[in-house]
C-alpha cells in the first residue's frame, strides 16, 4: 500500500503518527506505548490516527478503537492549555471533595470530560493519586495538589 | 574560614509536593545562600508522616533533627534559630527516630523510605541495599524459592497469596520465556504504599523483581505502573536506567552469569487492569478486559508464558527475607499473617500517613494510636478497609485485629492495607451508591452480573433514596449484591457489593428514603 502523501483524509500528524507507530511496532505489546507517545505529543490520539496505527501494527482499526476507547486516560479531542483532574476517589470524599467538585464545575462553568470555551481548563474526574493522607487531592497536568480548599482551587485556577 | 557544611533534607515524594516541598527547598537554598551557610540539600525519600509535611530534617553531630510542617514563610525563623545546628524552634519535633509515631514501627520492607536520596546507589548500598541479590546469587533456584516460602510472605496486593507457592508454580511451569511483572497500578483509594516505594526507595523493587527473575528463570521485567504516578514513573525509569549502567541488571547481573531486563509500562487509567489477568492483557497492547481463570498467570500469562504478577510492596519485602533470612520476617506477625503490613492511613485522619507494624495490631490502635482520630476531631463514624472493595467498618468492629483471616471472619479485608477514616459527617447512602457507581465506570464489561449489575445497583439505591417501595427495593438490593458476589468472574463485581452490604448490615439509618 502506497504511504506517500500525507493527506488522503489521514489527517495533519500522519507523519507523526506513522513514526511512532513504527518505533513501537517490534515491542512486545507496542499498542499502549505508542498511544502514550502519541498523545505525549499531541495532547490526545486525533481519530484519524487510527488507520496509520492499525496498519503499522497490522490490527483492526476496530481493535485499535476499542484499545484507545477502553483507557480513561487517552483522549480523543485536544485538551485545554492546562487539565485538571480531581480525585472523586473515597479518600477525597472524606475530606470534602464532593463539595470542592461542585465549586469547581461552578466556577469553571464545565463538566467533566469538558474543556472551558477559552480553551484554557480541561476538567477530568480521576480515582486516586495516591495523596491519600493529604486529601482532598487535585493533579494539574502532572503536579499533585494536597489539602486543596474551595479558595486553594480558586488560587490554582488563577495561575497560568 | 570555611562554613562548617550542612545536610538539609527536604522531601520529593508526591505528597510532600503536594504541601509546597519544592518551594520550601527553595527557599532553604536562598536563605543558606544569602547567610553565608554551607548546605548541601539532599531530596530524600518521605518518612511517611504526611500531616507534618512538608517535614524537612538536618544532620546534626550525626543525628537527625525534624522539623515540620514547614512552610516557607517559616524558613527566614529556623534560620534564626539555627536550625542548621539542630536549634530550638516552635516546628521542631526532635531527633527523627525518636518520634514515637515512627519508633514504634517495625520497617522492614520500608527500612531506608525516607532516609536515603532514592535515586543514590551510594546510599542504597550503604543501608543494606543488594545484600539479598547478592545473597540469591549464591544460591539455587530452589532455595531461593523455600527462603521465601518458609518467610511466610503473602501477596500484599490484596489476595494474600502465598508468594514462594506462586514462584514454584512458576518455576515449575514449562517454558523457554518467563516473565516477572510488578502491578504497580495501585487504583485502591486510601493506598499509597506502592507510590512511595517506588519515590524514594525505587532499588528495592528492582533488587526483588531481579532476585525473582532468579529465582524462575524469568530474564525479562515489566512494571506496570499508573499513569496517575507520574513522578513514580520518572523516579523509577531513572533508577532503571542506574542499575543497568552498574550491571545490576542486564545481560550478567551482578556477575551472576544470569540475564534480567527490566522495563516500566505506563498503565492509562483503568482500575480494573489492577486485576491480574487484566494486567497482562493491557501489558499485551490490548484492552484490559480481564481472563478466564484457569489457566492461572503462574502457567500461562503474559504473551502465554508462565508469569509471576507480584504487587510492588511483596517484591519490595523479597530482598531483606534474602539479606536477613526467611526467621528473621516470619517472626514479625501472628498466626497466618507473617512479617509486616504497611497500613496506610487515609482520608479524615488527624496523623494520616505510613505505618509498618507486624500483624495483629487491632484496627482501634491504629486509628487512635497512630492516627489520632479524624482531622475534623468529630467521632469516626466508619472506615473503609481495603479500598473501593472493602467493608466499612463500624466502631462496634474496631477491637479486630489486623491479620487476614480475622478481617476475613467480618466480612471486610485488609487488602492492600488502606484505611480511609470518615467521620460522623458521612452520608452511607451516598457511600453505598459511589461503591456501585464506580463499579459502572470500571467494569471492564466482560461479565454481565459486574457490567450490568453495578448500573442496576445505583439505580436501586436511588429509588430507595427517593422513597419508591422502599422496602422492596432493599430487598432487591441485597438480590443483587448476591448475584454480583456470586456471579462475577472477578474481585471487581464480585467484591464491589461488599461495602453496600456493610452498609446495610450496620448502617441502615442511611439507607432509607430521605
Amino acid at each position: 500500500m502506497s504511504t506517500q502523501g500525507a493527506g488522503s483524509g489521514k489527517g495533519a500528524h500522519e507523519a507523526l503518527v506513522s513514526g511512532i507507530a513504527e518505533r513501537h511496532v517490534a515491542r512486545p505489546g507496542g499498542l499502549l506505548p505508542a498511544l502514550h507517545a502519541i498523545q505525549d505529543e499531541l495532547g490526545y490520539i486525533p481519530p484519524e490516527a487510527v488507520p496509520t496505527i492499525a496498519e503499522a501494527f497490522n490490527i483492526s482499526r476496530a481493535e485499535v478503537h476499542g484499545v484507545i476507547s477502553f483507557y480513561h486516560l487517552f483522549r480523543t479531542t485536544p485538551p485545554g492549555r492546562r487539565t485538571l483532574y480531581l480525585c472523586r476517589a473515597e479518600a477525597c470524599q472524606a475530606m470534602g471533595a464532593r463539595a470542592l467538585e461542585k465549586h469547581t464545575r461552578e466556577r469553571l462553568g464545565i463538566g467533566f470530560h469538558e474543556t472551558t470555551a477559552d480553551g484554557r481548563i480541561s476538567l477530568e474526574p480521576i480515582f486516586c493519586l495516591g495523596n491519600c493522607a493529604c486529601s482532598p487531592a487535585v493533579m494539574i497536568d502532572d503536579f499533585v495538589y494536597g489539602r486543596v480548599t474551595p479558595q486553594r482551587m480558586d488560587a490554582l485556577l488563577e495561575e497560568d | 574560614m570555611a562554613a562548617e557544611e550542612h545536610r538539609v533534607f527536604v522531601p520529593r515524594d508526591t505528597t510532600a509536593r503536594s504541601m509546597g516541598a519544592d518551594d520550601v527547598a527553595a527557599a532553604i537554598a536562598a536563605g543558606a545562600a544569602g547567610r553565608g551557610e554551607a548546605v548541601t540539600l539532599v531530596r530524600n525519600g518521605s518518612r511517611g508522616l504526611y500531616w507534618l509535611e512538608p517535614m524537612i530534617e538536618v544532620e546534626a553531630g550525626g543525628v537527625r533533627h525534624a522539623y515540620g510542617p514547614v512552610q516557607t514563610a517559616d524558613v527566614p525563623a529556623l534560620f534564626d534559630a539555627g536550625f542548621l545546628t539542630a536549634g530550638r524552634h516552635a516546628l521542631g519535633l526532635g531527633p527523627t527516630e525518636e518520634i514515637p509515631w515512627l519508633a514504634e514501627q517495625s520497617r522492614l520492607t520500608f527500612a531506608r523510605v525516607g532516609i536515603t536520596d532514592p535515586l543514590s546507589l551510594d546510599d542504597y548500598r550503604a543501608h543494606g541495599g543488594y545484600q539479598g541479590l547478592a545473597r540469591a546469587v549464591e544460591l539455587s533456584r530452589d532455595e531461593i524459592i523455600g527462603i521465601v516460602t518458609e518467610s511466610g510472605l503473602r501477596g500484599r496486593g490484596g489476595a494474600a497469596f502465598p508468594t514462594g507457592i506462586k514462584w514454584r508454580t512458576v518455576l515449575n511451569a514449562e517454558g523457554a520465556q518467563k516473565y516477572v511483572t510488578c502491578n504497580a497500578d495501585e487504583g485502591d483509594s486510601g493506598t499509597y504504599a506502592d507510590r512511595m516505594v517506588m519515590e524514594s526507595d525505587p532499588f528495592v523493587v528492582i533488587e526483588g523483581m531481579t532476585i525473582a527473575g532468579l529465582a524462575v528463570g524469568a530474564t525479562q521485567g515489566y512494571v506496570y505502573l499508573r499513569a496517575e504516578y507520574p513522578l513514580a514513573i520518572r523516579i523509577m525509569n531513572e533508577a532503571i536506567e542506574i542499575a543497568k549502567a552498574a550491571g545490576l541488571l542486564g545481560n550478567n547481573v551482578m556477575d551472576s552469569g544470569q540475564a534480567f531486563h527490566m522495563e516500566v509500562r505506563e498503565a492509562a487509567g483503568a482500575y480494573i487492569c489492577g486485576e491480574e489477568t487484566s494486567m497482562l492483557e493491557s501489558l499485551e497492547g490490548k484492552r484490559g478486559v480481564i481472563r478466564f481463570r484457569p489457566p492461572l498467570p503462574a502457567v500461562k500469562g503474559l504473551f502465554g508464558a508462565p508469569t509471576i504478577v507480584n504487587n510492588v510492596i511483596t517484591l519490595a519485602s523479597v530482598p531483606i527475607i534474602l539479606a536477613e533470612g526467611a526467621e528473621y520476617y516470619r517472626d514479625f506477625g501472628v498466626g497466618r499473617s507473617r512479617g509486616t503490613l504497611t497500613v496506610q492511613l487515609a482520608g479524615n485522619v488527624r496523623h494520616g500517613g505510613l505505618v509498618e507494624i507486624g500483624f495483629g495490631r487491632t484496627l482501634r490502635e491504629l486509628l487512635e494510636d497512630f492516627g489520632g482520630g479524624t482531622a475534623t476531631g468529630r467521632p469516626i463514624r466508619a472506615v473503609q478497609a481495603g479500598g473501593p472493595l472493602g467493608a466499612y467498618i463500624h466502631p462496634s468492629q474496631f477491637d479486630t485485629p489486623l491479620d487476614y483471616e480475622a478481617f476475613d471472619e467480618i466480612g471486610g479485608m485488609i487488602g492492600h492495607g488502606g484505611l480511609v477514616v470518615f467521620d460522623d459527617t458521612v452520608d452511607m447512602g451516598e457511600q453505598a451508591r459511589f461503591a456501585m457507581e464506580f463499579c459502572a465506570i470500571e467494569s471492564c464489561g466482560k461479565c454481565t452480573p459486574c457490567r450490568i449489575g453495578a448500573v442496576r445497583g445505583v439505580e436501586v439505591i436511588d429509588r430507595i433514596l427517593s422513597g419508591d417501595d422502599e422496602s422492596g427495593n432493599l430487598l432487591l438490593l441485597r438480590d443483587l449484591c448476591d448475584t454480583m458476589v456470586a456471579g462475577s468472574l472477578c474481585a471487581l463485581g464480585g467484591m464491589a457489593p461488599f461495602p453496600v452490604i456493610s452498609v446495610l448490615d450496620h448502617f441502615p439509618e442511611d439507607l432509607r428514603a430521605r
